[in-house]
């Protein structure tokens, strides 16, 4: 109890200073608009300009670029921990190619593939893809061998080998990676919108506040990623142990 | 089915790995350079191999490489500073006090909660697009894991490693640096290259948003200019720096680790 009040203090205080600073003349209300501002451009925004669309689209992009992203590097991650050929042969330019920070390949991407949203959804896929593939390739690979062993004692067939020993042994890492996807592939959204700003989406709402220079509608706009990014974060974690709950058990 | 053959070490793979590994990008490139000879791409869609190596050395030439690589490279070095000096602090002053933890956790993991992306605007709107946003969104971006992992590090120091400092009575000082920072040592650094790691991805996001220099500026301008192989030969050096950034962090932590172990 004492320790969540603790908590309360700083976000507290830095809300009065804001009020203050804001209505006192302390500093340009253009710059740091009052707090009550910013809650009426949510509710202007919602009820007039179509918010919760935006947020909508933002977010069934995310979601088809992960989808799409997670199940490609299921399989390309399960292909390359279990075949020591695909290992050798692809992995090195996998891990060549990932060295690209993942937002220098818009450009390109924009390019080949139209600044529509296929593109956004294909960069989405690429932010997914990268983190399911190393986890995967990783738990697959770490099954172990003696396992393995047994399962051929006791003549599992190979599909039977992969899906009842290799990929449950490799469930926490899987489970990690895409984790880890869930956030990248958010990421990827705003970025997409940032940089191929054709329809609706809340990165393109903060970017449209910026050139109006309209400090409310990017706040807004930042407080929605926060939440949204929390709430992702949230249900990938649960997501995550209820996976590794055999591992417990 | 070979996938699930037991690995028999010698037998199973006869070339060296790096023989092997070479194979895939020397089948992309020849069929990279046959698409562009047979004009099955546009070359506004994919330019030939050689066009982006002669871009390369062309900007290599010209200085203009060696100029927005520094560029680049100055600001990761600057907002990485800054960023991991800011974390360390905050890292080590919520792993020694509870106290602190209490009051400054929330509001830091609400701060964290935005990705650096997000921060880009406001940041835009509050100190414009000169240096101080680009070190600004850098910092940002090392701040939080090295934050994190400094505080983690700290936490996780045996309990018995304080007791010994104790019974030696060991100011608060002598505790931090010569007990508790080199037993934290491991995952701090761990902090310190996701850090970087986060500062030059930043950095390209910073660059392609606001900029007239730097690397990532030299992909807008390939991309205005409609230059694949400017942009092809500026995403290659990207990914080679950021590389190397990231094997120098590898290269002093085992160095550290050494230190530590002898």
């Amino acid at each position: 109890m004492r320790r969540a009040l603790r908590g309360t203090v700083l976000p507290v205080a830095l809300l009065v200073v804001w009020e203050i600073a804001s209505h006192g003349g302390l500093v340009d209300p253009r710059i740091l608009p009052p707090i009550e501002r910013v809650a009426r451009t949510a509710i202007d925004q919602v009820a007039n300009h179509g918010l919760l669309g935006d947020l909508g689209f933002s977010l069934l992009r995310d979601m088809i670029g992960f989808a799409l992203g997670t199940l490609a590097g299921l399989a390309a991650g399960t292909v390359l921990g279990l075949s020591r050929v695909a290992d050798r042969l692809f992995m090195p330019t996998f891990n060549g190619l990932r060295q690209i920070a993942i937002l220098a390949w818009i450009p390109l991407i924009a390019i080949w593939f139209g600044m529509g949203e296929v593109a956004k959804i294909v960069f989405i896929m690429a932010a997914a893809f990268i983190p399911v593939v190393l986890n995967t390739h990783e738990g697959v690979r770490s099954a172990s061998a003696q396992l393995v062993e047994v399962a051929r004692t006791l003549t599992f067939t190979p599909w039977q080998i992969v899906t009842r020993l290799y990929l449950p042994a490799a469930l926490p890492s899987i489970a990690t990676g895409v984790h880890l996807a869930l956030i990248y592939a958010w990421v990827a959204s705003i970025g997409s919108e940032y940089f191929m700003t054709v329809g609706p989406g809340i990165g393109g709402m903060i970017i449209a506040g910026r050139e109006r220079f309209e400090m409310d509608l990017v706040m807004l706009g930042i407080l929605i990623l926060g939440l949204v990014g929390y709430l992702i974060n949230r249900s990938a974690s649960l997501l995550e142990a209820w996976l590794s709950r055999w591992q417990r058990a | 089915m070979r996938a699930v053959s037991l690995p028999s070490p010698a037998a199973s793979l006869a070339f060296p790995p790096a023989v092997i590994a070479l194979l895939f990008p020397a089948f992309l490139l020849v069929m990279w350079s046959l698409a562009a000879r047979l004009g099955w791409l546009p070359p506004q869609i994919l330019p030939a191999p050689g066009e982006v190596g002669s871009a390369l050395v062309e900007l290599a030439h010209s200085g203009d490489l060696l100029h927005d690589t520094g560029i680049s490279l100055l600001r990761v070095i600057e907002g990485f500073a800054a960023g991991c000096a800011l974390g360390l602090l905050l890292g080590i002053a919520m792993g020694l006090s509870p106290t602190v933890e209490d009051y400054v956790r929330p509001l830091f993991t609400a701060f964290a909660q935005v990705p650096t992306l997000g921060w880009i605007p406001l940041l835009m709107l509050l100190v414009g697009i000169g240096e101080g946003l680009k070190i600004l969104v850098i910092a940002k971006a090392a701040f939080v894991p090295v934050t994190l992992n400094t505080l983690a590090g700290i936490r996780a120091v045996p309990s018995h490693y304080a007791e010994v400092g104790a019974l030696f009575r060991f100011s608060r000082w002598q505790m931090l640096s010569k007990v508790v920072l080199p037993a934290a040592v491991a995952p701090i650094f761990t902090g310190l290259r996701y850090g970087l790691t986060h500062s030059w991805n930043a950095l390209v996001a910073v660059e392609l948003l606001a900029s007239a220099e730097g690397l990532g500026y030299l992909l807008v301008w390939g991309r205005q200019m409609f230059w694949l192989d400017t942009m092809m030969a500026a995403m290659a050096v990207i990914g080679v720096v950021g590389f190397l950034l990231d094997r120098v962090m590898a290269a002093l932590e085992l160095r550290l680790q050494r230190w530590r172990l002898a």
